[in-house]
């Protein structure tokens, strides 16, 4: 029991990790019907930013944990914030209008041209980084002696992601903007007919989805203390799962669909065979897309001629 | 027109700052390995370089298309000299300055001529379309008789016709049936290993492994297939490379059928159809090929003999393709193609006759796969990742889907322009992602777009 709840733990906060990147699929392909392959890279370059963002502040001599980490996390967002938008306005808008099959290509191109560029500037390495946040609870003890504990940085990861669903649902359903980000997912003929900026609004898809995965990178950095500059692929293939399993163009459904895998993995890494970890994840995308295809919280979407 | 100087100039200074911006962590600073973890270095001259040939770069585009062209011109031409002499600090940034300078300058230099670049080559390639496949072919049958055909030539044709053959298989499922696989690397791994195994465990011969290769291959196909091809074009993209995925981790985990992440040496190596062998000193009981043509032994004669095997097997395909197209099955899978759901309402069965091109497409992966178990005699996992599918996939899709003749341009660029830079490695799959870009940007069809349904009614 007590070793079931601490898989629970890691499950969720894991499973947070993956939310906010399949945030960002989940937006874009609500506006523009398209899979944004390089999204799992946008993750990794936040994740490199954010390291060295926190090694520069340390050689310029803050120690204080929570400043590293609270401009760690911006810096990160800015700049992949920054990425999202270049790489909508310079490669995916052009190819609005063209073939189906053309914006999903250049999307796998541009995923290994941002691999490429980090492994050259940065190395092949994987690079490490020492645990800033240490300390936990002990939550119970187990009759077997097992104890089951929360670390700090497992509070901090719910918190945040929390706090960032919060502020993401506050800005989609109060705001301006989220009401524009709304017409223009509905219909985006339309809403541009009725004066939304249509690719303004799409400019700020990307640079939300970015920034909210460049987040998820800084955490990653934090919690496993290791990257390389190939994270990017596998992390982002299992938040498309995420999106796909909470629905796609559902933003709780993504958080709900990052848990959900987080869960599944890390359940299976205990009690099945943690080789095999991936291969489950990749089965409930399949099973997903055959048996649910509008995944757990999304609507059917209807093929029209 | 006063007013473009000054335009242009904000233009590239706008371009220049977010170039800087993005740039900043990424090629400002390094992290590099100290003794107590990592550490930072930095990189200014490569940041300062890299901002200014953004700003150049932006500045000539916005002045070209403000119409100040002859000017452009004159000023990338020399500053594509000029970066010829400047010391920059990374050899990079040189090849980037250089290069660059000299495509806006092309660029101004056909806007002054009056014709867009590449917009005549369709009338070219309609013209050798006809006289170019039989070209081709010719060439590739002599090839081997060539005085320079040694060793590293022979091998690098091998690799090119394997390339072509994996193409002209997924050509099938992509170009035809216009199904997006980023998995077909799957197949080819199966097929591998399927000759891998059988030859050295159970002691196959390779004509043996061929159809079995094949065989297992397609039978896989159809099992993933079954569920997965009324999924839409993106969807499947992804389930296909969920697919890929699965059968490197399964071939890297199963060691009591794959030996994991060491591999299977002795995969079966042809003998000359069953009458032959090629070695000095064959088996009791078996032929050297030598000895049966009564030559003096060479062991090139291995790779000749199987440099024409795979360019029969790859014009085996080509002339299946061909057939095929024109025959109800292939007329039903370019109407799938061109609209699914005008092809369904004229009764056509979306699942079974996608079913049949993936299958299809999926055999010829396999006997694509035990070739390179031939051609290796040894197969690991390493061999089938993702970036193998992105490679074929990228074959197909930027020769130009459906296009046969596009296939053997695209491999040929693939496998001969990997080769030709080889000092230059660190590079490639850089240059390969840019490659993918630009050609979705300008050609979306590809770079060989003859995309047309066989049979139309005007």
């Amino acid at each position: 029991m007590a070793y079931f709840v601490q898989q629970l733990i890691n499950g969720l906060t894991l499973g947070s990790i993956y939310g906010l990147i399949a945030i960002g699929y989940t937006m874009v392909y609500g506006i523009i019907g398209m899979i944004n392959f390089a999204h799992g890279e946008i993750y990794m370059i936040g994740a490199f930013v954010g390291l060295i963002t926190i090694l520069a502040l340390m050689s310029a001599g803050i120690a204080s944990v929570p400043i590293l980490l609270i401009l760690a996390i911006l810096v990160a967002m800015v700049i992949a914030g920054l990425y999202g938008w270049t790489i909508e306005r310079l490669i995916y808008r052009p190819l609005r209008g063209a073939p189906r099959l053309a914006p999903l290509i250049s999307a796998i191109g541009l995923s290994i041209f941002l691999q490429q560029y980090v492994q050259l500037t940065q190395g092949g390495r994987v690079k490490t980084l020492p645990p800033l946040i240490s300390g936990g609870f002990t939550l119970m003890r187990g009759d077997d002696g097992f104890t089951v504990g929360i670390s700090n940085f497992q509070i901090v990861v719910f918190l945040l992601t929390l706090a960032l669903m919060a502020g993401l649902t506050l800005i989609i359903n109060r705001t301006e903007l989220g009401r524009a980000q709304r017409a223009a997912a509905a219909d985006p003929l339309m809403a541009a007919l009725c004066g939304v900026d249509v690719d303004r609004t799409i400019s700020v898809t990307f640079i939300i989805g970015a920034a909210l995965a460049a987040v998820a990178g800084v955490m990653v950095v934090l919690y496993y203390g290791v990257i390389d500059f190939f994270i990017g692929f596998l992390a982002g293939l299992k938040a498309f799962t995420a999106a796909v399993l909470g629905g796609v163009g559902s933003l709780p459904g993504a958080l709900l669909g990052g848990l959900v895998l987080g869960l599944v993995e890390s359940f299976w890494s205990a009690y099945a065979d943690a080789a095999y970890k991936d291969v489950a994840a990749y089965a409930i995308l399949v099973l997903v897309l055959i048996f649910r295809p509008s995944g757990l919280m999304g609507r059917p979407e209807v093929e029209k001629v | 027109m006063a007013q473009l100087p000054f335009k242009a100039a904000r233009d590239g200074a706008i371009a220049a700052l977010i170039a800087g911006l993005l740039a900043l962590p990424l090629v400002g600073f390094r992290l590099v390995d100290q003794s107590g973890g990592e550490g930072l270095a930095n990189r200014w001259p490569q940041l300062v370089a890299m901002i200014i040939l953004v700003f150049v770069g932006r500045l000539a585009l916005s002045l070209i298309s403000g119409g100040a062209v002859r000017s452009v011109l004159f000023f990338m031409a020399a500053f594509a000299i000029g970066s010829l002499i400047i010391p920059w600090p990374s050899q990079f940034l040189e090849v980037v300055a250089v290069g660059g300078a000299a495509l806006i300058a092309m660029r101004a230099a056909f806007l002054l001529l009056g014709s867009r670049p590449f917009g005549s080559m369709s009338g070219a390639v309609g013209l050798a379309g006809r006289y170019a496949p039989w070209a081709m072919i010719a060439f590739a049958a002599l090839l081997p008789l060539l005085p320079f055909a040694n060793r590293g030539v022979l091998d690098t044709g091998v690799m090119i016709l394997t390339y072509v053959l994996l193409g002209w298989g997924l050509n099938i499922v992509t170009g035809l049936a216009g199904l997006l696989d980023l998995g077909y690397a799957a197949f080819f791994a199966i097929g591998a290993y399927t000759a891998a195994i059988l030859g050295s465990t159970y002691g196959f011969s390779f004509w043996a492994c061929l159809p079995l290769a094949a065989a297992f291959a397609s039978a896989a196909g159809l099992l993933l297939g079954f569920p997965v091809l009324r999924l839409r074009g993106d969807y499947f993209a992804i389930v296909t490379l969920g697919f890929g995925e699965i059968i490197r981790i399964v071939a890297n985990n199963w060691r009591s059928l794959t030996n994991g992440s060491q591999g299977i040496a002795g995969a079966p190596r042809p003998s000359f159809f069953g009458i032959a062998d090629f070695t000095a000193s064959p088996a009791p009981g078996h032929t050297a090929f030598n000895a049966l043509f009564g030559i003096p032994y060479n062991p090139i004669h291995r790779i000749i003999f199987l440099y024409y095997l795979v360019l029969g097997a790859a014009l085996l395909v080509n002339g299946f393709t061909l057939r095929i197209r024109r025959l109800p099955i292939g007329r039903a899978w370019e109407a799938l193609r061109e609209d699914e759901i005008a092809a369904q309402a004229l009764g056509i069965d979306r699942r079974r006759v996608k079913l049949t091109a993936f299958a299809i497409g999926a055999a010829w992966g396999g006997v694509g796969g035990a070739f390179f178990a031939a051609r290796q005699g040894f197969v690991s996992p390493e061999s089938f990742g993702f970036m193998e599918s992105v490679a074929v996939t990228a074959i197909v899709v930027l020769g130009g889907m459906g296009s046969q003749l596009g296939v053997v341009f695209a491999a040929v660029l693939y496998v001969g322009l990997s080769e030709l830079f080889r000092p230059l490695e660190e590079y490639r799959m850089l240059v390969f992602g840019i490659a993918m870009i630009a050609i979705m940007r300008f050609r979306p069809r590809g770079l060989i777009s003859t995309r047309r349904p066989t049979a139309t009614l005007l």
